[in-house]
């Protein structure tokens, strides 16, 4: 195996582990951020409870999360020296100011929300709450700028010397796929912790378990769990017609779309035939025409309108990308039905649904996976979109047989993580809010 | 201001406070981590060790993310080299950051394994300290690079004697800055085991600074005729004759001060003969990765210097008003 694609591989291990902790620190943050502020305005111990039983699982999620978030910014020169050579005057500027705008921030406030409830008054403690909540975002936000500058780049140029610099740095970190790209990945970490929130709650409740404080829980995670998908079809679909328009190519291999036509069908499953360059499966005709538009007839670009050489692989950009529709969808009829239980009252005594709902906990976190491989890999051959190739971004120091010893490293270390960060989980879901 | 050069100059001055902000703050948790076993000897006093550091840590780390951010945007050339020469080396210093990180709150949760997670933690925070150090000491002391700026030595070309003598400083200084923090943070048995130890360390950093600054100034010829390199010393043994005296008067808060005041004079000498380098080539001059030849342009330099002149101030500010939350001795129920 080339030292290259060994490198590729490693990134696209680290981040795919590290980016699922992120994605549970942001929404319960946010659903802190609510129980907290419940609890300043109507002073019930059940949002107290509430929120320190999330703040104990805060810093299980935080601290993997930010152990394994320093490979990412080591690797960008471990790895990717040749990547990092050729962008520090527009990506270095984005991984700083993520580090002093925001990092820091959310770092500096959640020992204040884990360490500090018997030291700080109920409103300062409510301020680090908010801190934690917006530092997590706007950590976020620096760092899909970064990766939206690199779907989308914009607000450079490149100077006598070849060299990309920064003509403007406003017009980079608003590049045409960042607001979008925040939305619809910060959405997607709120339904990640409203389902995280309502699976435990539902299997207090299913267990008679923690009484009034169980139930609330339960409540707020249904609330979000019906609003979050909906948002998040919205997001989706903007950000879907966003890729059409700037990133053509990969909205043709999302869809396995050959030949550019009117009138293009949508698939919900399918295989794409790469030899000969086919789709079958079941498809609604003409509804991604409809979609992008709302015009059954619109034209939409097909991969063959683009050299060969620069298209994705389409079929595993296919599949991620409509695994992570099929969960999305999943989600909304799940999330509506969990509102009508509440609404009708009957949620407590939904047995079958209870039962259920621990289970639906992994499912966005594959949703999110899955989308960040469709749009990674649906950006290939590009490390930076008609910019710069993978293939000449990856350290040339770097040999195949120290990667293999890194991978396999952070393989095991990795595997590690995971079974103690399951375990400790289910330990603190069973301690339960009311220690 | 409009010259990039003075914008250049800037950043290596901002870069390096970064990097010695990080070594100053992380160093007390890495320090605590190293000698947990050594002052903490029940779970009680283990417990309160590692509770001191608990609620600010990852804000330390912090530090670290934003110095390596800060190279990437200021000196991606400097960056890019030396994560990817060293390599081998960064990948330990990463797996021993991710162990002392995560093994704090498993050996909280898990009871029955706290003993292995106790020395992950120690292991981790001990490698981490002296492995920076090691690295430091390679970019100042020099690596063979070739004309298109890449590393051309090898793992064991990390592993030569001035920069092992680098790394045994910085972690030594490490050590100090724990024992110091220990001595400010707990009281009664503990308190007294954490005096004894600063007391030895106090010895052994002696030794350490006196042999770093006696090899630098027969490694560099030029040293000796800078007079920063002399504020250097003045600030290392100063700093160390203040713990000399505090430890007479058994004043537990000023050891930690003094410390990081000898601390900050072993940074000052490498900013007193490393500048313009950030990574001298050893086998030519003319190769060294310099502040002039590995810089970003003039508007990205810039716009960094916006953001850190308006950004640290308001970190620096809400970094010591959480610090004062945490003031004053800890105690076992504050909770890991």
């Amino acid at each position: 195996m080339s030292a290259l694609l060994l490198a590729r591989i490693q990134f696209a291990f680290t981040i795919g582990f590290h980016f699922l902790f992120p994605a549970m620190t942001l929404g319960t943050a946010l659903i802190i951020l609510i129980s907290e502020t419940l609890y300043l305005i109507k002073k019930d111990e059940v949002y107290k409870k509430i929120t320190n039983f999330l703040a104990r699982l805060l810093g299980l999620i935080f601290v993997i999360g930010a152990a394994t978030g320093i490979t990412m910014e080591f690797s960008f020169g471990t790895n990717w020296s040749g990547y990092s050579r050729a962008v520090g005057d527009i990506f270095g500027p984005i991984l700083a100011a993520e580090g002093v705008i925001a990092f820091f921030l959310e770092s500096v406030f959640i020992g204040v929300l884990i360490f500090g409830r018997n030291k700080v008054s109920a409103k300062v403690y409510w301020v680090a709450a908010l801190l934690v909540f917006i530092g997590g975002h706007l950590s976020a936000f620096w760092i899909v700028v970064a990766n939206s500058w690199m779907q989308t780049p914009a607000g450079y140029a490149i100077n006598e010397a070849g060299k990309i610099v920064l003509t403007s740095f406003t017009d980079t970190v608003f590049n045409p796929s960042t607001i979008i790209r925040f939305c619809h990945t910060v959405v997607a970490s709120w339904m990640t912790c409203a389902i995280m929130v309502a699976g435990i709650a539902g299997y207090y409740v299913r267990q008679g378990l923690h009484g009034q404080t169980a139930k609330t829980m339960l409540k707020i995670g249904i609330i979000l769990f019906a609003l979050t998908p909906l948002l998040q079809l919205a997001t989706g679909h903007i950000h879907a017609i966003e890729v059409i328009n700037m990133q053509p190519e990969k909205a043709a291999a999302l869809e396995g779309h050959f030949d550019t036509a009117k009138g293009v069908p949508l698939y919900l499953v399918g295989f794409v035939d790469e030899q000969k360059e086919k789709t079958y499966g079941i498809y609604a005709p003409k509804a991604l025409s409809f979609l992008y538009n709302f015009d059954w007839n619109s034209e939409i670009k097909g991969l063959k309108d683009f050299p060969k050489e620069n298209w994705p692989p389409v079929n595993l950009t296919f599949q991620a990308y409509h695994i992570m529709v099929g969960i999305g969808m999943l989600a909304i009829a799940l999330g509506l039905l969990g509102a009508y239980l509440l609404w009708t009252k009957k949620i407590y005594e939904a047995k079958s649904y209870l039962l259920i709902l621990p289970f639906l906990i992994p499912l966005p976190h594959i949703a999110h996976e899955t989308g960040w491989i469709a749009a990674e890999v649906g950006r290939q051959p590009w490390i930076i979109y008609k910019l710069m190739k993978t293939a000449n971004a990856a350290s040339v120091v770097v040999t195949a047989g120290e990667i293999v010893f890194s991978l396999l490293m952070f393989f095991l270390i990795y595997l590690l993580l995971a079974i103690m960060f399951i375990m400790l989980f289910m330990k603190i879901v069973k301690n339960g809010p009311a220690v | 201001m409009e010259n990039i050069q003075n914008y250049q100059i800037l950043w290596f001055v901002l870069v390096l406070i970064l990097f010695a902000g990080y070594a100053l703050l992380d160093g007390f948790d890495l320090g605590i981590g190293a000698l947990l076993p050594f002052i903490g000897k029940t779970k009680e006093e283990k417990d309160i060790l590692i509770n001191s550091i608990g609620p600010v840590w990852d804000g330390n780390e912090v530090w670290l993310i934003t110095g390596g951010g800060a190279l990437f945007a200021a000196f991606p050339h400097a960056y890019a080299t030396a994560f990817s020469g060293f390599y081998l080396a960064m990948m330990l210093v990463l797996f021993a950051l991710i162990f002392r990180a995560v093994s704090m709150e498993f050996r909280a949760n898990d009871e029955e394994r706290a003993f292995i997670w106790e020395k992950a933690f120690t292991v981790g925070s001990g490698l981490a300290a002296l492995l920076f150090g090691v690295a430091l000491g390679n970019v100042v002391y020099g690596v063979p690079l070739d004309n298109k700026m890449e590393f051309t030595g090898s793992f064991f070309t990390l592993l030569r004697p001035v920069p092992l003598l680098f790394g045994i400083t910085g972690f030594a200084a490490v050590l100090l800055q724990g024992a110091a923090y220990a001595v400010m943070k707990t009281e009664g048995e503990l308190q007294k085991r954490s005096f004894r130890a600063v007391s030895i360390l106090l010895r052994v950093n002696l030794i350490t600074a006196i042999a770093y600054f006696m090899t630098m100034a027969f490694t560099f010829p030029g040293l000796t005729s800078n007079w920063v390199f002399y504020v250097a010393i003045l600030f290392t043994l100063l700093g160390l004759a203040g713990i000399f005296f505090s430890l007479k008067k058994e004043n537990d808060s000023a050891p930690f001060w003094e410390s990081s005041f000898s601390f900050i004079g072993l940074w000052l000498a490498v900013a007193a003969f490393h500048f313009p380098n950030l990574i001298k080539a050893s086998n030519d001059q003319n190769l060294s990765i310099t502040v002039f030849n590995s810089s970003t342009g003039l508007p990205t330099l810039k716009l960094m210097s916006v953001i850190a002149i308006i950004g640290m101030p308001v970190v620096i500010g809400y970094t010591i008003f959480v610090y004062r939350i945490f003031k004053g001795k800890t105690k076992v129920s504050d909770h890991y």
